[in-house]
């Protein structure tokens, strides 16, 4: 970028210019000063205009692009990841009541005073009549079970109070739900009344925000970390066996004759270039338990019938299918690293003393470990954001951290804990995109 | 390695034992599947082993020896288990006659380096068939697919008729259900009009891009070129994620803002959404073609008062076609075989093959989608024959010699 130019083009917009002002080799040799282009103006601004146009040329054809993706892409995500620490429904829907709890010391163990009462009944009113006390409901019952039928409930009689008229509000509320006269209940919704809020990563990494600071969640509410620990474990034993029964393939095919190696690739690429859902559901055939698998084993009397394998809908069915799935990633890699080590050099080795094992285990195999880095790096990164095939294959055993982010984007609406376990998640990946480009560079994918 | 090595007979003492464990190891299966293992296993060996010292002792006759065994190993399969077993008994029969005589006349030898040591011939027919046994792994899944399309139960396994041979376990009513079923057919026709347009969108827009950023002088050429292969990079589950609240928000003002109509909007969103994900295979492609490209070329158009778009389409176009069209072809399947962001961003009536397929396997699993499943494996042989052609025309377009 921005480096010398070319003598080429240089020579290509002299060579424009100088019909008009005929031989501009004797023009510039007669001249003294700074040093002109034809048409007179100096050469080196004309040579900076001219690297300009360029560079405005290349941006133009690059800009549709890069604004669409940008657009369509990389906004998305980044307006995904704002919410993981977004949080204004609080104070959106009582904005009165925060104003109030500021004045409030939740330590202190007494309740709130009437005050506070009275703005949190008129924020009420406000937000039923419009119909969002129930999404705050839905949002606090994420941090404390209870609060959504507690809103839900009071809503309906808090109605009908008039914020004007009907105080002191105090006693009213604790009579409509005793849970308005707790501590706790306050304390939560203070808790979780700031805007930006570290709430949704403190969730997703078993935590929780409480009054007194970030805390450990109860026992049973501990899954999440178990379940990134399960992904991180599952991702690499993929890795692992995708290395394992990759290599001795890759070396294969790397050392046969090309023709030979060409139609044992199709074996490797007729996989890569099938459908992921058509070999999630061979598995699916393969691994059940009325699949082909344990009726070839019963046939061969293996096993016995009523005795056949469980091999799906845990971790070894999600292991098995995507290792297949993967397996492609991983190989080519490996074959165009291998395919550059010359075969000589073993027999060099051999040709010195070595032993089969010392020949290829201090030359052969030193030369073929970036192609080992490069196809660990894509796959593991492949699979740890994996979410069909464990959907399918993976029963409630073998799923990963992505399955527990479309449930809470699906299902359980958790939209700010989704997103903080898909930041999480793409930080992972980040970092080893940032090692794959520093050990194969970006510019080295390559595909097929 | 050419057949240099000259090979010579081995002793009885190599050649009885190992064809014996031959036989013993394929008759342990035949042995267990009919009760007794240790049984099978005897009679396999010893069956190998008469086999082996009749060849060598008393036909002297290779081809003979080759006629006798296949057929005596076929009529024994079809006296115990009826047609399929027939074939296997075929197969086995040509399999441990042509073992024996590989063995005894040391025709194993005959491709390898005269200097390697016993166990260095054994290591490299080991490896082998470890190669095999990962070969079989790879393509096996696929395979078994194709023949269970055609039961005619609603079984995912083989039936026993099928086993047998028998016309009556195969149909075709599978396919018949995939070219009825009007969820299946909306399915695929949703396919066939999201993928074609998301690739012309990425194909277009990305080879417009990597033509730019093939020019020598790009600012920030390695942020640029990150930001475009991100779709690649970023997990399908976290894309999903941020274009459903994207394309969520999109959906509402075109709809209510603009009044459009609600499928259009509908198909809109996924079409761009797969758009995005196609580019960076797009820009790959296109980027390793442009490499090869020579530039003296468009400068040769322009000296000769060819003006940039005349260039373009004229001199530059057709020799980075087979790049864009490989490009297009994988970003075609990506559209084609994406779930994850369309389940998240389409709505019922942009429904897709692969979505289709996605809810089928989850919930009422039904045999047609093994039918689908075979016509998608034809698909994807004929994309991947296409791109291989492709490949080798570029490289004899670009004077490299196809490897």
């Amino acid at each position: 970028m921005g480096g010398p130019v070319s003598p080429q083009k240089i020579g290509r917009h002299i060579s424009l210019t100088c019909e008009n002002n005929g031989d501009i080799m004797t023009d510039a040799t007669s001249q003294s000063g700074p040093m002109l282009a034809a048409d007179g103006t100096p050469l080196k601004k004309s040579l900076a205009r001219a690297l300009r146009m360029q560079k405005t040329r290349a941006l133009m054809l690059i800009a549709p692009l890069l604004v669409f993706v940008l657009v369509s892409f990389i906004f998305p995500i980044g307006k995904m990841l704002f919410k993981s620490v977004e949080n204004d429904i609080v104070v959106e829907t009582i904005p009165l009541t925060v104003a109030e709890l500021q004045n409030w010391d939740a330590e202190s163990g007494a309740l709130p005073d009437e005050a506070l009462y009275a703005a949190f009944v008129s924020d009420m009113v406000v937000a039923i009549n419009a119909k969002r006390h129930t999404r705050l409901g839905t949002r606090l019952n994420y941090e404390h079970t209870g609060m959504s039928s507690l809103f839900r409930k009071s809503g309906r009689k808090i109605k009908k109070l008039d914020p004007a008229t009907d105080g002191p509000f105090k006693e009213q509320l604790i009579a409509i739900d005793k849970k308005w006269g707790d501590v706790t209940t306050w304390a939560v919704i203070k808790t979780h009344s700031v805007k930006i809020t570290n709430g949704y990563f403190l969730n997703a990494i078993d935590m929780q925000r409480t009054p007194e600071g970030a805390q450990a969640q109860p026992e049973d509410k501990r899954i999440l970390i178990k379940l990134f620990q399960r992904t991180l474990f599952m991702s690499l034993m993929i890795t692992v066996s995708c290395i394992l029964l990759g290599y001795p393939v890759a070396w294969l095919l790397a050392n046969l004759p090309s023709r030979t190696a060409n139609i044992l690739m199709i074996l490797v690429l007729l996989p890569f270039w099938t459908s992921l859902l058509v070999r999630t559901s061979a598995w699916k055939v393969m691994l059940q338990q009325q699949g082909v698998i344990n009726e070839v084993l019963v046939w061969i009397g293996l096993v016995a019938d009523d005795a056949r394998l469980v091999m799906i809908n845990n971790q070894f069915g999600t292991i098995v299918a995507m290792t297949h799935i993967l397996l492609p990633f991983m190989i080519l890699p490996m074959y165009s690293v291998m395919q550059t080590i010359q075969p000589t050099y073993l027999r060099a080795a051999k040709s010195m003393g070595a032993t089969n094992w010392t020949a290829f285990w201090r030359v052969y195999f030193p030369l073929s470990v970036p192609g080992i880095g490069a196809g660990s790096i894509l796959v593991f990164i492949l699979a740890i954001g994996y979410y069909i095939t464990p959907e399918i294959v993976g029963g409630t055993k073998g799923v990963f951290i992505s399955n527990r982010i479309a449930y809470h984007i699906s299902s359980s609406l958790n939209w700010g804990l989704a997103a903080a376990l898909g930041t999480i998640l793409l930080g992972v990946v980040l970092l080893l995109y940032w090692c794959y480009d520093k050990i194969v560079g970006i510019d080295n994918v390559k595909l097929g | 390695m050419a057949a240099l090595t000259p090979i010579s007979r081995k002793p009885m003492s190599l050649v009885l034992p190992t064809v014996a464990a031959a036989g013993g190891f394929f008759g342990l299966f035949i042995g267990t599947s009919n009760g007794s293992g240790i049984m099978g296993v005897l009679i396999g060996a010893l069956m190998a082993v008469v086999g082996a010292v009749l060849y060598i002792f008393v036909l002297k006759n290779e081809k003979l020896g080759k006629g006798l065994t296949i057929a005596l190993y076929g009529a024994l399969g079809f006296w115990f288990g009826g047609l399929a077993a027939a074939i296997v008994g075929l197969l086995y029969g040509w399999f441990i006659q042509w073992f024996s005589y590989w063995l005894y006349e040391g025709r194993y030898r005959a491709r390898l380096l005269p200097y390697l040591t016993p166990g260095q011939v054994l290591w490299h027919y080991s490896f082998r068939v470890i190669c095999g046994a990962i070969f079989t792994f790879l393509i096996t899944p696929i395979l078994v697919v194709m023949p269970l399309s055609f039961n005619a139960q609603d079984f995912f396994t083989f039936t026993p008729e099928m086993l047998r041979l028998d016309p009556a376990g195969y149909s075709l009513k599978h396919y018949q259900d995939f070219f009825t079923n009007n969820e299946w057919q909306r399915s695929f026709k949703n396919s066939l009009i999201i993928a074609p347009i998301a690739t012309v969108i990425s194909v277009s827009l990305g080879t417009l891009a990597a033509i730019g950023l093939s020019q020598s002088h790009v600012p920030g050429r390695r942020a640029i070129m990150a930001i475009m292969i991100s779709p690649m990079i970023v997990p399908l589950i976290i894309s999903a994620t941020g274009m459903f609240f994207f394309y969520s928000d999109i959906g509402n003002w075109l709809e209510g803002t603009l009044g459009m109509n609600k499928t259009f909007v509908g198909y809109v969103k996924v079409v761009l959404a797969h758009a995005v994900l196609g580019i960076p295979f797009v820009i790959i492609t296109v980027t390793a073609t442009l490499v090869g490209f020579d530039r003296s070329l468009t400068r040769a158009a322009a000296n000769m008062g060819a003006n940039p778009v005349t260039t373009f389409f004229r001199v530059q176009m057709p020799l980075i076609l087979p790049g864009v069209i490989s490009g297009g072809l994988f970003a075609f399947i990506t559209s084609f075989d994406e779930v994850v962001v369309v389940l998240f961003v389409g709505s019922a009536s942009q429904k897709t093959l692969p979505w289709q397929m996605f809810t089928g396997l989850r919930e009422q699993i039904s045999p047609t989608i093994l039918a689908v499943a075979t016509i998608l494996v034809g698909i994807s042989i004929l994309l991947l024959a296409t791109v291989e052609l492709l490949r080798r025309r570029s490289e004899r377009l670009r004077g490299m010699s196809p490897s």
